[in-house]
This record gives structure tokens, C-alpha cells and sequence, in this order.
């Protein structure tokens, strides 16, 4: 049996605007194991990163009901000192942009010294520099101890994100939050920071939430994959189950837009419509029904729920069952014509 | 003869130093750069960031300046003509990175769209407006949205503006220059189909200038590959991505992760070979300075900078 790490239940995030708070993060319930990394997709304006910072604490202004339960206690509320004792050392978070992560005026060494001074106030001066120096080999910067002394801007967009990595897994968390960490990044480099991660969590044993929008990072990286739309999560299974029967019609609209290296596509598909602003986001029945007017408003729910259509396998809302692309829908008719 | 023919170019830039500011060396962004274009076609241009592949595209249409080669465009050389009317300006669009920042914030539509038909064509004022909200109508955004500011609009609706003002003079070559990596995955879909539309509509011929690989095979028929500031490879899309030759390529080529998880072991060894290939053979097909070798062509469209001994 997996060992539980994170247990989020009916989180909501608001944010106020104007007079009133509108949920970033709508009823998420989720689970992270030791030894996992579950993947979080969905486009810009779903609130994956909002969900991250929530885990993290990070929303000062927010308002937030549910529970997070990092190893069985709650830290949604708990006060600033207690949850500082819990980041950087037992959850680590690598930011998407690098260089706005790190402090221009510090040095690379002093920068990933903090993260160690601030948890561990026995270290001695010279046994954090080996310790920085070491981490810096670890994520696989050449010549370290140059590195340093160096400051952020002398470092290219891969190598600073390589210090990211090495500030959030200085204490050697056990939950490590990344948000789009590679994002920025050319492919050749993508794939030994992603390796790097993997080796991070077999060494470590930690759980990760990888946070994502593209589905290549996904494939080769989950081990579970939840996809959010406008709050909520609309599908969560594992990820060869997801990646072979995408169920509900937001994942299925995702995996069509994307240009396959490996397939020749003439056309990509089109989601019709944007992310709703918070504002604007349908509050009740299926939040990506606009988006997919073709189908018709009886195969919708009222009140979509998560349902489980196999082991592990959840979707919300019934319309999956209904679902066909406007393409699908005229080949067909066209076949039936034929016959 | 080409519809587009770069020919050694060379993009040097000086790095000041010492006392009164001399030039103690140069950063050879681009070194010595051929490459051809066919009319009606979209030619790649892929790299890491740092390769040189946007300096390319920016000397091309004069936003660099340009230390030794040359430019011909439909047989008429253009090699640091920097003069805002000349003819071939029309002719040449660009499209750039980051919808959000090269749209000026404090222009309507109608002015953003309308700049470069004010270059160049003496139009009336309702002339203008109807050409603009032609256009708009072309990208598919509202006509009646010439009178809004660009942050009204969503982030692949500013590139659409951008669009716009690249089609506004019926240019026949665009420089797209990572026009949709800003944006999310559903957007892009929507800018690449459009993109792909107007091609044939308008009889373009696109350079298309990105990191990302998926985009570029998608868009693609012939592909360049430049690693610092010279072409290890170039070849058509599936000579490039089912055939790499050179050594980097193959490593880049690698790199895309696959879109079926269950590969995920396969991918990992294949990796691993392909890095070790790397670093072995590097030495071999890179000289001392760690920059490519010139261009060897293997079939009539397929060149690869393989190694001069051996």
C-alpha cells in the first residue's frame, strides 16, 4: 500500500476581487504518495498554479477552506513560523522562471546556503559550502565551486535552473512542487533536468507534483496524471490508462491540439473559446460545457461529480459518455449515408 | 534561383573592453550561414537559445547589422539595406516572439494595424478603415474591435494582431520568430492552423524560427539545424527527423519526450546511448573551438557538417 504524503480534501482557494471571493481552486481533493509523481495539466487560467501555491502557503491573501494534510496534520491556517519550519525543509518548490526566483544581488552559493542556514543553524561556515558545493555537482553544474561565486545573471536560463533545483532540494524535502520547471528550457536540457527529478525521487523516496501543460513531460514523467479545467479537476488516472483512454472531453480536446512529433496532423484541433476569468467562470453544471457547444445540454450534469469508471480512472460529469469531435460527428454521418 | 539565398553570413558582435573601450573580441553570433528558401514553402530554422537562429532572422530583414555575406532576395541582393522605404521591406513581415510586448499598449487596433499601410500606401482615412477591419476579418477577430487597446484582448488574440500587421502590405516572405511559444497549447493550435491557412491563401513562404521541435516538424518542409552560430544540419523535415546524421541533431532529436508513457524505458535507453555517442564522438565532429565543421551533402536535399578527416 502507498504511503500517503499529502492528503488534500475540498480545497477551495478564493481570491477577492471587488467585494467578492471567487474560487481559483474549486473543491480539489487529491493524494500524493511517497515515491510518486502526480502530474497536474490543464491550459493557463485553471488554477494549477494557484492549487501549487496553496500547498506551499504562498497565498497570503486568499482565502482558503479544506484541508491540507502534509503527512496527517493539516496546514491549511497554521501560523507563519510553524509553516516556515515545514517549507524548504520538508517541501521543496521549483519555480517556473528562473531567473526571477533568485535574488540578482547574491551570490549562487549564498543563495543556496539560506535555504540550509535557515534549517539547520548547527552547520558550521565550511560545512555549508561543502554542502552547497556538493548539491551543485548533484544537479550536475560544472565546475561548482567557480559557480559559487557567481551571481544569477552570469548563469545561462538552464544552469539557473539547476540552482533552483538545487535551493529546493537542499534539505532534502519530501515533497517537492514543480511548477512548470522546464518550461523555459531547450529540449536537450529539458531532459537532463527531468532526469535529474527522477533521480532526486529515487534517491529521496519524496513525492512530486509536477505541474505541467505539456503532455511529452507528462508521458515521461507521471506516475499519475490530474487534469484541471476553470478550478477543478476534471479527470485523474493513471498515467498509461489516461494516455491510452482519455475520457473527459477537456483531456481528449488537449491531446488533439498538441503537434505530435511522431504523427503527420494536417489541421490541429481548435478548443473553441478561452479560459473563463475567474469572474466569468460557470459555477454550476459542467464548467467545459461552453467550450464543446455541439453536444447537447441533456448528456451534461447538473452537478457534475467525479465519477470512477474503473479502478483509479475518475471523470466528472456524464458527457464523456457523448463526446465525439465535430470532425468524428461528420464522418460518421457520412459513413451512414454511404451504407 | 532561390526565392530567399543567404550566402556566408556572418553576424560578428564587439566586446568592448579595457580602458578607452576597445574592441577585444567579437561574439560570432552567426558564422558563416547558407541556406536557401523556396517560394510557397516553410523553412525551420531550430537551435538551442544562444545558436544564433533569431540573429539570422533579424539580419535578414536588417534589424542586425551584418558583418560579411549576402542577401538576395528574388535575385536582388539586400545585404544591409537599411533604408525604411525600399521596396523589399514590404515584402519581407516579421512576426515576433511575445504578443504581449511588441504590441505598443497605448495604440488602438486600427492604429497598431494601419502603421504599415501608412509607410507605405497613401490611403484616406476610410480607405484605411476598411482595409484594417479587411484584415481583422482575415485573422478572424471582430471588426468592430479596431477601436480597443491590445489588452483587451487574449494573449492568441494579440498574436493575431501581430498576424495582421505581418499580412497588412501582402508581403511574400514572413520571419516568424517563435510566434507561438508564449502561448498555451490550445491557442497554439489555433495561430499554427490559421498560419498554415493564410499560407495558401496568400501564396507565402514562411521562416520559421523555434526551440520546439514538435511545432517546427509540424509546420515544416525543409528544416536548418544551428549550433553556435553555425548549420550542423539541414535536410527535409523527415530527412531531420527520421535520419539525423550529425551527431547533435541525433541528441536533440532524442530529446523530445515521447508522447506514450509506456516508451518511457525505451526512451531512457535510447538516451543513454545517444548521450554516450555524443560525448564519445564529439571530438570528432566538432574542432577545437567546439564549433561544427561546413556543410557535406549526402543526398541532394540532406547536407550535414561531418568531420573533415575520417
Amino acid at each position: 500500500m502507498a504511503e500517503k504524503l499529502l492528503e488534500i480534501k475540498n480545497l477551495k482557494t478564493s481570491f477577492r476581487i471587488k467585494d467578492d471571493y471567487f474560487a481559483a481552486v474549486d473543491d480539489v481533493s487529491l493524494n500524493v504518495n511517497k515515491n510518486e509523481v502526480l502530474a497536474i495539466v490543464g491550459e493557463s487560467g485553471c488554477g494549477k498554479s494557484a492549487l501549487a501555491f496553496s500547498i506551499m502557503g504562498l497565498h497570503t491573501r486568499a482565502k482558503m477552506e479544506g484541508d491540507i494534510l502534509y503527512k496527517g496534520e493539516n496546514i491549511v491556517g497554521i501560523s507563519p513560523s510553524k509553516l516556515n519550519k515545514l517549507r524548504g525543509k520538508h517541501m521543496g518548490m521549483i519555480f517556473q522562471d528562473p531567473l526571477t526566483a533568485l535574488n540578482p544581488l547574491m551570490i549562487i552559493g549564498d543563495q543556496i546556503g539560506e535555504a540550509l542556514l535557515l534549517h539547520n543553524k548547527e552547520m558550521s561556515k565550511t560545512q555549508r559550502k561543502e554542502k552547497v558545493i556538493d548539491l551543485l555537482n548533484k544537479v550536475g553544474i560544472p565546475r561548482p565551486e567557480y559557480v559559487y561565486e557567481q551571481f544569477p545573471h552570469e548563469l545561462s536560463g538552464g544552469m539557473r535552473q539547476r540552482v533552483v533545483i538545487a535551493t529546493a532540494i537542499a534539505n532534502e524535502p519530501e515533497l517537492l512542487i514543480a511548477d512548470e520547471p522546464t518550461t523555459a528550457l531547450d529540449v536537450t536540457i529539458q531532459s537532463q533536468i527531468l532526469d535529474l527529478i527522477k533521480d532526486l525521487k529515487d534517491d529521496m523516496n519524496s513525492g512530486i507534483v509536477l505541474i505541467t501543460h505539456d503532455l511529452g513531460v507528462v508521458a515521461e514523467m507521471a506516475d499519475r496524471v490530474a487534469v484541471m479545467y476553470a478550478g477543478e479537476i476534471v479527470e485523474i488516472a493513471e498515467v498509461t490508462e489516461l494516455f491510452e483512454e482519455p475520457l473527459h472531453p477537456y483531456t481528449r480536446s488537449l491531446f488533439n491540439s498538441v503537434p505530435n512529433a511522431s504523427e503527420e496532423q494536417d489541421r490541429l484541433h481548435v478548443i473553441q473559446g478561452i479560459v473563463p476569468s475567474l469572474q466569468n467562470l460557470p459555477r454550476t453544471g459542467c464548467r467545459f460545457a461552453p467550450r464543446i457547444p455541439w453536444i447537447d445540454e441533456s448528456a451534461h450534469e447538473a452537478h457534475p461529480e467525479l465519477h470512477e469508471v474503473k479502478p483509479g480512472h475518475f471523470v466528472r460529469c456524464t458527457c464523456y459518455k457523448h463526446f465525439r469531435f465535430p470532425e468524428e460527428v461528420g464522418k460518421e454521418e457520412e459513413h451512414h449515408g454511404v451504407s | 534561383m532561390g526565392f530567399l539565398k543567404i550566402e556566408d553570413l556572418k553576424v560578428h558582435f564587439p566586446i568592448k573592453g579595457g580602458l578607452f573601450g576597445r574592441t577585444i573580441d567579437h561574439v560570432r553570433a552567426v558564422d558563416g550561414v547558407s541556406f536557401t528558401l523556396e517560394k510557397g514553402k516553410t523553412y525551420g530554422l531550430v537551435g538551442e537559445s544562444g545558436s544564433g537562429k533569431s540573429t539570422t532572422g533579424r539580419a535578414i530583414i536588417g534589424l542586425n547589422h551584418v558583418t560579411s555575406g549576402k542577401v538576395y532576395f528574388e535575385d536582388k541582393e539586400i545585404t544591409g539595406v537599411t533604408k525604411a522605404k525600399s521596396d523589399f521591406r514590404k515584402d519581407i513581415q516579421m512576426i515576433f516572439q511575445d504578443p504581449y510586448s511588441s504590441l505598443n499598449p497605448k495604440k488602438r487596433v486600427i492604429d497598431l494595424v494601419a502603421e504599415p499601410l501608412r509607410n507605405f500606401e497613401k490611403l484616406s482615412r476610410k480607405e484605411e478603415r476598411i482595409r484594417v477591419q479587411e484584415l481583422l476579418e482575415l485573422v478572424g477577430l471582430n471588426p468592430e474591435s479596431i477601436l480597443k487597446y491590445p489588452h483587451e484582448f487574449s494573449g492568441g488574440q494579440r498574436q493575431r494582431i501581430g498576424i495582421a500587421r505581418a499580412v497588412a502590405l501582402k508581403p511574400k516572405l514572413i520571419i516568424a520568430d517563435e510566434p507561438v511559444s508564449a502561448l498555451d497549447v490550445s491557442v497554439q493550435a489555433q495561430v499554427l492552423n490559421f498560419m498554415k491557412e493564410i499560407q495558401d491563401e496568400l501564396d507565402l513562404t514562411y521562416m520559421f524560427i523555434s526551440h520546439d521541435l514538435g511545432v517546427i516538424k509540424h509546420m515544416c518542409d525543409h528544416i536548418g539545424i544551428m549550433y553556435k552560430g553555425r548549420y550542423v544540419e539541414e535536410g527535409t523535415a523527415k530527412e531531420i527527423f527520421d535520419n539525423p546524421q550529425h551527431i547533435y541533431t541525433k541528441r536533440l532529436v532524442a530529446a523530445i519526450p515521447d508522447i506514450d508513457p509506456r516508451k518511457r524505458e525505451e526512451m531512457k535507453q535510447f538516451r543513454a546511448e545517444v548521450n554516450s555517442e555524443y560525448e564519445q564522438s564529439y571530438n570528432d565532429y566538432f574542432n577545437e573551438e567546439g564549433l561544427a565543421y561546413g556543410l557535406k551533402p549526402i543526398t541532394d536535399t540532406h547536407l550535414v557538417a561531418l568531420p573533415e578527416k575520417g
